[in-house]
């Protein structure tokens, strides 16, 4: 073998099952005796539930059992939050699976029917009758946070979940003595993150075994089975949760849903399996939404544009409870990446979260760091403006200049290698950057509205050390484990503990593998997503699995081989310090051909025959690695629009991404992480939103009404890279999976704007829709100033006038 | 009341008595367990339950059972013959046309009718023509490329991209 099978393309080993329709998803599963369940939400944003009469649904054909908020009571305890960040006076409220006295939002579960099929449960949900007595909403997370807002809960009072700062450096010094100042409001709306399958549960129950078998479509089977231990009181030893495929996640499927621990309620009663899965519009409310944050954000530079300071308010939507990992997203993942890829000395986040009257907020991929992505490359442009420079110019003289092996920056990080610098040269010479320009300026001649948006960005990933994890409040380690396992036959399982689901990683760790030993590519099976079977992880997001995961492989098939050399030099008759390894191949120095393959290794390791002195039989090895920082990779995109002036239609032209995610197992892999993400990104930019009216009912409900990227709107992504290795983790990687959505979203806001600004347009809300775009160039009267930040909508922290921008409006 | 129908999935004779209400969609996976067919979405805008009826794409999920009576439908379980990848299965994993897996039977099942009308589609016509199926996970980038595979594929009487 002389082809590295580590950085080769190769198509997925996954595939096969998946293009011939022989995977199975969780609602794929049947199960002898099953039954289904189907959950009655709440139609209003807030009310006060004054009685409940399932009589009717319960005598409807087929129907099993109807149960409510009282049958849960008691038994099924309160939903827990698992990310309560310290020193921030966390509210975490009670979280009950069905709601009893008071529903929150739009999509609050308020009974469970089961029935003999779905048809049937589905039927009785309408024979339910619940009297409501509707309760006053407030849906914008800066207006609920406001004296005299409507309250969620009694114990958060004016709504506040949490308060959490973080600050290095002096941000009032460096404001104070600014040469330039600019500010910005900005809107993250929230978004649906819509991974393809809907959420799925089957919940299986022996009574006699007292076991509990969960298929749950989640990217962490480990987490889930730990947060049902604590919400069924069920001990963790007994309790299975097996993620089977899993039709993608987006960070919508890392928390422990109530609707879950309602499934398994039933099963429990009903000694009957039972199977819960949602329709899309019941998606749309019920499972976890992304971003929602109201920011109040300003820079500081001198007059050459060197940025000196950087600032935030941000007010950080929660929906009506705290999810799992809810807290730790705007504070942990967005505020302390206020530095992004620049140095800047002064930087201080100031986060509140909020209740709402809203579905709750999680993860949504990248979460919290395309929101600071965001901030950092609009106030860079604004900047830019102020000080009349080129972007790009304002961007390199503030980068962070290369470097291998750490540095430390104002918010308290130590980033792990950066060529920041780097990655912007080769963006931008293949765009061939000037030419970019002087085409822009021949087109405004001509009235042609051309964009161009250049970011750069650095993010913070392959969460993390544990020690960090328990600083910062995390409920659980970030740590991830591996075993291989050869038989005698050679072939080898490896199983982890992270739980891929549409990444790859069945692949790219069988590469892993095949690189440390030599293996065929096609003699390794991954096994992942089945609490019984696999050792313990703590899931796959974060991009995370990869850096963390892989780097537990890693060091598994490196114990393997220490092993191996050590049997080899018993079998060969040679001392250990004489064996060498390459290919798969164990041999004495000098004697290549009269070595011992790894599968002639794994036999006699197997059988135990002839074993040296003290050596225990089997060739297996389970390592748990936890790594000993974050990963940060980092990049360069730039994006090319045009806006159609009279109808402010926009038309991504050109996507070009270049990133360095360290070493690439599979290139071809990692470009497509990146190419989805970055429509994703764009989604965000310029279609997506959730948008709630004031009276909490989410008028986006369905795939009809909330617009996701489709393959006609985008243009083919142009994916380049560079090469800098981590040098905090065994295999170097850095993580791909969130980079697209990092950086997308800004860059092509920043690509818009570009292209408005000859007509004095320099602010927009997302998402860019031709009718928002088209007014704002009437409003601007169609001919601007060309410079400045125009409208100044940003009145930096001073939070007390109670600017509203509801997303419903 | 359940009504009897007859039709033809998969090149194989099927009799069933449903309700009048069963989704295509429910019927295929749920009576005839060929769960290779997606449901995405519940307003026939995803396209993951894309299935062949008599030819053309149709959205299983806006689709009866009874209105399949008497027509030939084809799954994503019944284009590999005789163990061979149909072509654009093939493209799809030659380009990493998937991730999830989850909207890839109806985008594959919608990309050999338009191979069908168009054998020899632009890359732009290609856009167009999966303008009613939602991916998530690829950008559409190596959809297309697949797509753009299989046809030069299957015009030159090979097996896939």
């Amino acid at each position: 073998m002389t082809t590295r099978i580590f950085g080769s393309g190769i198509r997925r080993r996954e595939d096969p099952r998946l293009i011939t329709g022989q995977a199975s998803y969780t609602d794929d599963i049947k199960l002898a005796g099953l039954v289904h369940a189907a959950i009655l939400r709440s139609p209003h944003g807030h009310a006060r539930i004054t009685g409940i009469d399932t009589s009717a649904a319960a005598a409807a054909p087929g129907v099993i059992a109807v149960y409510t908020g009282a049958d849960t009571e008691g038994v099924l305890n309160p939903m827990p939050c698992a990310w309560v960040i310290p020193d921030s006076d966390v509210k975490a409220v009670a979280y009950p699976p069905i709601a009893k006295d008071v529903v929150r939002y739009v999509g609050d579960a308020v009974a469970v029917v089961v029935a003999e099929d779905r048809y049937q449960a589905e039927d009785a949900l309408e024979l339910i009758n619940v009297d409501y007595e509707p309760l006053p909403t407030v849906i914008n997370p800066e207006a609920a946070l406001q004296e005299g807002a409507p309250q969620l809960h009694e114990d958060a009072p004016n709504n506040q979940a949490f308060h959490w700062v973080a600050a290095g450096g002096d941000t009032d010094d460096a404001f104070a003595n600014a040469d330039v100042v600019v500010r910005d409001t900005i809107i993250q709306q929230k978004l649906i993150p819509n991974a393809m399958e809907p959420r799925s549960a089957i919940a299986s129950y022996v009574p006699a075994m007292g076991e509990l078998t969960i298929w749950n479509t989640t990217q962490n089977p480990h987490i889930a089975r730990f947060v049902t231990c604590l919400v069924t009181g069920i001990p963790e030893h007994k309790i299975r949760v097996i993620a089977p495929e899993v039709g993608g996640g987006f960070g919508a499927k890392i928390a422990v849903y109530a609707w879950e621990m309602v499934t398994a309620f039933c099963a429990m009663k009903l000694g009957r399996p039972v199977k819960w899965t949602e329709t899309r519009s019941e998606n749309y409310v019920s499972s976890t939404h992304g971003r929602d944050h109201v920011e109040y954000v300003e820079m500081a530079a001198n007059s050459d544009g060197r940025v000196i300071g950087v600032r935030s308010v941000v007010y950080a939507g929660m929906g009506a409870y705290l999810s799992t990992a809810a807290p730790g997203i705007p504070t942990i993942l967005h505020g302390l990446m206020y530095s992004g890829p620049y140095d800047i000395a002064n930087i201080k986040a100031d986060i509140y979260g909020v209740f709402t009257n809203s579905t709750p907020v999680e993860a949504y991929r990248g979460a919290g760091r395309p929101e600071a992505t965001f901030l950092l490359e609009r106030l860079m442009d604004l900047v830019a403006a102020e000080v009349g420079k080129d972007p790009v110019e304002v961007r390199r003289m503030n980068l962070i200049p290369k470097f291998e092996n750490g540095h430390d920056v104002a918010i308290g990080l130590t980033y792990d290698s950066g060529d920041y610098e780097g990655v912007l040269n080769v963006a931008l010479e293949h765009v061939n950057y000037d030419q970019l320009r002087h085409d822009q300026a021949h087109g405004r001649e001509h009235g042609r509205l051309t964009g161009i948006g250049v970011s750069c960005y650095c993010e913070i990933c392959g969460l993390g050390p544990s020690q960090v994890a328990g600083a910062v409040g995390f409920g659980g380690g970030l740590w991830e484990s591996a075993t291989v396992r050869f038989y005698a036959t050679g072939k080898v399982n490896v199983f982890i503990g992270t739980s891929p689901h549409g990444q790859g990683e069945e692949t790219t760790f069988a590469q892993i593998m095949s690189d440390e030993l030599g293996v065929p590519v096609d003699d390794v099976e991954v096994i992942h997503g089945d609490t019984d079977t696999t050792p313990m992880g703590w899931g796959t997001y974060g991009s995370r699995t990869t850096v963390v995961g892989g780097g537990a492989l890693a060091l598994s098939a490196r114990k393997i081989k220490d092993k191996a050399i050590t049997l080899a030099a018993h079998l060969l008759e040679a001392a250990e310090a004489d064996i060498e390894y390459e290919d798969g191949n164990f041999f004495v120095r000098g004697a290549p051909d009269n070595g011992k393959s790894i599968q002639e290794i794994a036999l006699m390791a197997n059988v135990a025959w002839n074993m040296p002195e003290g050596m225990e039989p089997g060739l297996e090895a389970t390592t748990f690695y936890d790594p000993p920082n974050f990963s940060y990779p980092f990049g360069a995109h730039v994006a090319v629009v045009n806006v159609d002036p009279d109808n402010g239609h926009i038309v991504l032209e050109r996507y070009v991404a270049v990133d360095d995610c360290g070493p690439q197992i599979n290139p071809m892999i990692v470009e497509g992480q990146v190419h989805g993400g970055v429509v994703q990104g764009a989604g965000q930019a310029l279609w997506e939103g959730a948008v709630y009216d004031d009276n909490g009912q989410l008028l986006t409900g369905s795939m009809l009404d909330y617009a996701l990227p489709r393959a006609h709107l985008v243009p083919d992504i142009e994916t380049l890279s560079t090469e800098t290795p981590s040098p905090h983790n065994p295999l170097g990687v850095k993580g791909i999976g969130e980079t697209g959505t990092i950086a997308s979203t800004v860059t092509i806001y920043n690509a818009v704007i570009d292209a408005l600004r000859p007509l004095g347009v320099t602010r927009l809300e997302m998402p860019l829709t031709p009718e928002r775009v088209w007014r704002a160039i009437q409003e601007a009267g169609g001919h601007g100033h060309g410079h400045g930040h125009g409208h100044d909508h940003g009145h930096g922290h001073d939070h007390g006038h109670g600017h509203d921008h509801g997303h419903g409006h | 009341m359940k009504v009897p129908i007859k039709l033809t999935v998969n090149g194989r004779s099927r009799e069933s008595e449903v309700e009048a209400r069963t989704l295509l969609v429910h019927y295929l996976r749920d009576e005839l367990g060929l769960t290779g067919t997606k449901i995405g979405c519940d307003t026939s805008q995803c396209g993951a339950c894309v299935v062949r009826m008599n030819g053309s794409t149709v959205k299983s999920c806006t689709c009866l059972a009874v209105q399949a009576d008497g027509t030939e439908v084809t799954t994503i379980e019944g284009l590999a013959q005789d163990g061979n990848l149909h072509p654009v299965q093939e493209a799809f994993w030659n380009n990493h046309g998937l991730q999830c897996g989850y909207c890839t039977a109806g985008m594959i099942m919608t990309v050999t009718e338009l191979l069908e009308r168009n054998p020899n589609p632009s890359a732009e016509e290609v856009r167009a023509g999966l303008e009613g199926n939602i991916c998530r996970c690829t950008g559409y980038h190596n959809i297309v490329k697949g797509t753009l595979a299989a046809a030069e594929a299957i015009s030159s009487g090979a097996g896939g991209g």
